[in-house]
């Protein structure tokens, strides 16, 4: 049976991102609770900027999958669980987009402006201000820990249609092998 | 008797030319504000305790004297962690040197309300001279005295061990105030 496929460039988005996001997710849980030092800080800095970057990458992904539309899920699945999948990706590109965004509002608030690379200023969207600094550290780490939630159940679904279902949901998101070129 | 009551009231409001003095620091009413950079992100903090003496008639500026004593226990970095770790050993050591200390030297009158104070600042037990560009503003019996300059920390040992390197913390610090005076 023919496996339809993602589209290369989406394919490269998803797994490019699931590195970053990956990354970002053990940076932040590691670099909170340390001590302060120039390293601390250097940390801080490079989480900003990774996050600036899912952020971007994110957009670009958006406007892929509005113009791109990703192959059906089949039809061996029942109804009920064709709606979680949606709300499950509903749910995965929801906090993919307000968890940069509650970071870089928390870092206006707290007065730490983000600069891209230490180069480019993100203007601050909000003036500073220590309980809404506060408020969105917790706001920040609670979508995370969501996140960590949404993304076991993203990540064991996968793996079910795999070894369980026994159906394409997970190869069509893989690198094609070369004999199905 | 109406016209002599008219014309010393009247009197009353031309401001003096001399013997304006400007010495009674309003502490609410003044700043001193600081901007570090940290991976070329500029970082706001601030003193909130300092005293001070101030001596300055605008008709003799170059009389003009002025001294600060900033408490640098009460820092406000930015963030509750970088004010712990300021008042530490490689920092301020606020145990062994509490405060700051601007004393100034020559005042020049530059034109205008523009002004140039030099003087020493004396941090962490070293002291260098600094040139402070101000300008003055008088607001009736209150005067504003605003200005900005950069010292580097590295010269005042602020930042030590770890923290040497400028590449987290950059060495230049501008210092920005300002200081609303009374004449009474």
């Amino acid at each position: 049976m023919e496996v339809k496929h993602y589209t290369a460039t989406a394919k490269a988005l998803h797994w490019l991102m699931a590195i970053l996001l990956f990354g970002l997710l053990a940076l932040g849980f590691y670099m909170h609770d340390l001590p302060l030092s120039p390293d601390k800080l250097k940390l801080y800095s490079w989480h900003k900027w990774a996050g600036v970057t899912a952020f971007l990458l994110l957009g670009f992904r958006l406007l892929w999958r509005f113009t791109h539309r990703p192959p059906a899920l089949p039809d061996s699945m029942p109804k009920i669980m064709q709606f979680a999948a949606h709300a499950g990706h509903l749910a995965l590109y929801g906090l993919m987009l307000a968890i940069p965004l509650s970071g870089w509002l928390m870092s206006s608030a707290k007065g730490f402006q983000t600069v891209y690379f230490g180069v480019l200023p993100i203007p601050d969207l909000l003036e500073k201000n220590k309980e809404l600094g506060d408020l969105l550290q917790t706001v920040h780490m609670s979508l995370n820990l969501l996140f960590v939630a949404v993304l076991a159940g993203h990540i064991g679904a996968a793996l079910k249609h795999h070894f369980i279902d026994k159906d394409d949901i997970l190869i069509r998101m893989a690198p094609r092998h070369a004999k199905e070129k | 008797m109406k016209r002599l009551a008219f014309a010393l009231a009247f009197a009353a409001l031309i401001p003096a030319v001399h013997a304006v003095e400007y010495i009674q620091v309003q502490p609410d009413k003044s700043t001193i504000n600081f901007v570090y950079k940290q991976m070329g992100v500029a970082v706001d903090g601030k003193f909130k305790k300092f005293s001070s003496q101030l001596n300055f008639d605008p008709a003799k500026p170059t009389a003009a004297k002025a001294s600060f004593d900033v408490e640098l226990g009460s820092v406000d970095t930015g963030a509750p962690e970088g004010d712990q770790e300021v008042a530490g050993k490689p920092w301020f050591n606020t145990k062994a040197f509490p405060t700051a200390r601007f004393v100034s030297g020559a005042v020049k009158a530059l034109g205008g309300n523009k002004y140039e104070v030099a003087g020493q600042l004396s941090i962490k037990g070293k002291t260098q001279d600094v040139i402070v560009p101000a300008t003055f503003t008088a607001q009736g019996n209150t005067g504003v005295f605003d200005g900005n300059f950069t010292i580097r920390r590295a010269d005042f040992s602020i930042g030590e061990g770890s923290w040497a390197k400028f590449d987290i913390v950059a060495n230049d610090v501008q210092i920005k105030f300002r200081i609303t005076a009374s004449t009474k």
